[in-house]
């Protein structure tokens, strides 16, 4: 009996890679690849940016690569990063999980000749040729300090509840969102930034986070959450300690997801650009890497579908980026419209 | 008088395993080892993986690609000798961060840079050898306790200095090491050769390695032959720490700076491989070649299902299942063979 057992077993432990053949797995194919990476899985915000890509890609006739760890962190990314190198896709597009981490391994991608860029949070200058930014930073973090003010009515305890404390587009935000609250010290004299969390992107992360600001500060008012699953898991905590109308949420959010607590009034408005044309934008971005129009030199010129045309313009890194707009307000009045589209 | 029984312990070797050892060599024995099965998987693995992408199948694949995945496996080789005791030690990755940690704010203080990773390799072995002196002083204690603790505490430590920051800056030679070949062969590789040659002789050529397995089997009969228990106990512990430090350098190499939160989630892919190496989590079992065999299987079998560009998820439940199915099949293997060899 027991042998029957053992050797039904060696079966299985036999057909359990096998199985990843049924998964289903590329093909090698004559048309040109490109990669998209996200930080990591489970992200709707992600998703939507890997959809857009996609879309934009095979707009133009060529096949689309997109990868995401199941850990946010860069060590994940990096063995990503090189199993794509070893599959000779033509160009990677990445969201980085670390300003700084990933640049050996994108330094070893282009010099195998794979056009390297970043999307959406960027990686540093020297192993990217561009960065495609979904909006001005300054824009993001100036708009959410004022959207704060005005929410908690001009004074109050406030706390941003971010993603990773590596996160290069959220720490961007969140520098100038202090800016702005320096420079402006007399008009928020009675606005008080009280902590900086991190959720890391992580739902069970971020409630906590969350739960453990609202038991920190008895008096705080508004949280920014400048992270798609940040200002979700705000709006969940606040919904369900019944803390409505006595702390509120805003900053960046997916209006489908958001769509309950701004009917609930957890979170008066928030703002977002469309992670959909981020991807778009990207995919066009990365072709025109590899056509050698874009040289990742300010003053390139390309054009992106039905976007429109796009020029690359000096960053404040010290690298180039192309910028895709303005961020745009959701509110009770246009978020049942919004929340079907993404 | 207890060291006169130490050298008799060492001229003879436990009982137990004398019969192990003086079993009539069989053909059939020797093709029923575990580590065969491995190598069938192993050899599997990389069919599949040629069959799931045309790119795998390449010189390169079998000399650099391992420089991708052997980060952990430094500490697969004192996990091992940890489980044959019987215990366990999850607080290895934790050691990775907070040597790693102190590595990078040592150096960006002003320290040398080796000098910064011989400190990285002492802050490693003194992390293990806290939990083997918790271990021997406290016998009350469950390991699982222990090591829990110190894991908290240890990346505890790593967060307290570095906070949410990243740390790095290295010298450019420094990214040799997780990055550099010789003659081809990365250097990476090479280390992990030489780790597991010095293990594999320390495991089975050497009256430690004979002791630390009669422990696993029995450690109170150990004990009365007055073998020094508690020294074999902090050894294995410090090895396991240091280990982490050479870990937290290959790692801080490839990633050219490191964060508080590195390395997570290491040791249950440590362990995993241990346990897919056939090393018995009852303790006293356990061959070198088998951890390094599961530490190429997971290896390959992940980089292979990237290469296929399949999501991580996948790749997560593939290894899952083969662990549960070998972890199964060696537990039924062992009283299938106990009752064979009673009848």
């Amino acid at each position: 009996m027991k042998k029957t057992l053992f050797v039904l077993l060696v079966i299985l432990i036999v057909l359990a890679p096998i199985s990843t053949l049924f998964a289903g797995g590329s093909k090698e194919s004559s048309v040109e690849r490109h990669a998209f990476i996200f930080k990591n899985t489970g992200n709707p915000y992600g998703d939507k940016q890997m959809q857009g890509f996609t879309e934009g890609i095979e707009e133009q006739g060529f096949e689309a690569i997109t990868r995401a760890p199941d850990q946010p962190t860069a060590e994940a990314q990096i063995q990503i990063i090189e199993q794509l190198i070893t599959q000779k896709v033509a160009s990677i597009s990445i969201t980085g999980n670390d300003f700084d981490a990933l640049e050996p391994v994108l330094n070893k991608a282009m010099e195998a000749g794979v056009k390297v860029l970043s999307a959406d949070s960027a990686v540093n200058p020297a192993s990217r040729l561009t960065h495609i930014n979904q909006a001005d930073p300054e824009l993001i973090g100036r708009t959410l300090i004022q959207a704060a003010y005005d929410i908690a009515g001009g004074n109050g305890d406030i706390a941003i509840l971010s993603a990773t404390s590596q996160a290069s587009n959220q720490n961007l935000w969140i520098e100038w969102m202090k800016k702005e609250l320096a420079e402006n010290a007399g008009k928020y004299a009675n606005l008080k930034l009280v902590r900086t969390a991190y959720g890391d992107d992580l739902r069970d992360k971020s409630v906590s986070e969350m739960e453990a600001l609202l038991q920190s500060f008895p008096n705080l008012k508004v949280v920014i959450a400048p992270t798609t699953v940040g200002i979700a898991a705000a709006g969940r905590v606040i919904t369900d300690r019944g803390l409505i109308g006595k702390v509120f949420v805003t900053g960046l959010g997916l209006p489908s997801e958001m769509a309950e607590y701004i009917v609930n009034k957890s979170c008066p408005y928030m703002f977002l650009w469309n992670p959909i044309d981020v991807g778009y934008l990207t995919a066009f971005a990365a072709t025109a890497a590899t056509k050698g129009s874009i040289t990742g030199k300010a003053g390139d010129k390309f054009s992106a579908g039905r976007l429109g045309n796009f020029e690359v313009i000096k960053s404040e890194d010290g690298g180039t980026q192309v910028m895709l707009g303005a961020p745009f307000k959701f509110e009770p009045s246009n978020i049942a419209e919004w929340k079907t589209v993404y | 008088m207890s060291e006169i029984v130490e050298n008799r312990m060492n001229t003879k070797p436990n009982e137990d395993l004398k019969i192990r050892i003086d079993r009539p060599w069989s053909w059939k024995r020797f093709f029923f080892q575990w580590e065969w099965l491995l190598v069938i998987v192993l050899l599997l693995v990389i069919l599949i993986n040629s069959l799931l992408s045309p790119y795998f199948l390449s010189l390169n694949t079998f000399i650099s690609t391992p420089a991708t995945f052997l980060d952990k496996a430094f500490i697969v080789f004192p996990m091992m000798f940890v489980i044959m005791l019987g215990r366990i030690d999850i607080s290895v990755a934790s050691t990775v961060a907070v040597s790693a940690v102190i590595m990078a704010v040592s150096y960006n203080m002003g320290l040398p840079m080796p000098l910064a990773i011989l400190l990285c390799l002492i802050t490693g072995s003194l992390g293990g050898a806290i939990n083997g002196l918790l271990m021997v002083k406290f016998k009350e204690l469950s390991f699982v306790i222990i090591t829990l603790s110190t894991m908290i505490i240890y990346r505890g430590i790593a967060y307290i200095l570095l906070g949410d920051q990243a740390s790095g800056g290295f010298p450019k030679w420094f990214s040799f090491l997780g990055w550099g070949s010789i003659l081809g062969v990365p250097f990476i590789v090479i280390c992990f050769i030489i780790t597991a040659v010095i293990f594999g002789l320390l495991l089975h050529k050497t009256s430690f390695g004979r002791i630390v397995s009669g422990m696993g089997f029995n450690k109170m009969t150990c004990e009365y032959s007055g073998i020094k228990v508690n020294r074999v106990t902090m050894i294995v512990f410090t090895l396991a720490g240091l280990m982490s430090g050479v870990t937290a350098v290959f790692l801080t190499s490839r990633m050219g700076s490191t964060r508080p939160n590195v390395a997570m989630g290491y040791e249950l892919e440590v362990i995993a491989m241990v346990a897919l190496g056939g090393v018995s989590t009852s303790g006293g079992v356990g061959r070198i070649a088998g951890p390094i065999l599961a530490v190429y299987i997971i290896g390959y079998l992940s980089y292979g299902m990237g290469l296929a560009n399949l999501q991580a998820p996948v790749v997560l439940v593939v290894i899952g299942l083969l662990l549960i199915f070998s972890v199964l099949a060696i537990r039924i293997r062992f009283s299938v063979s106990r009752k064979n060899s009673a009848v």
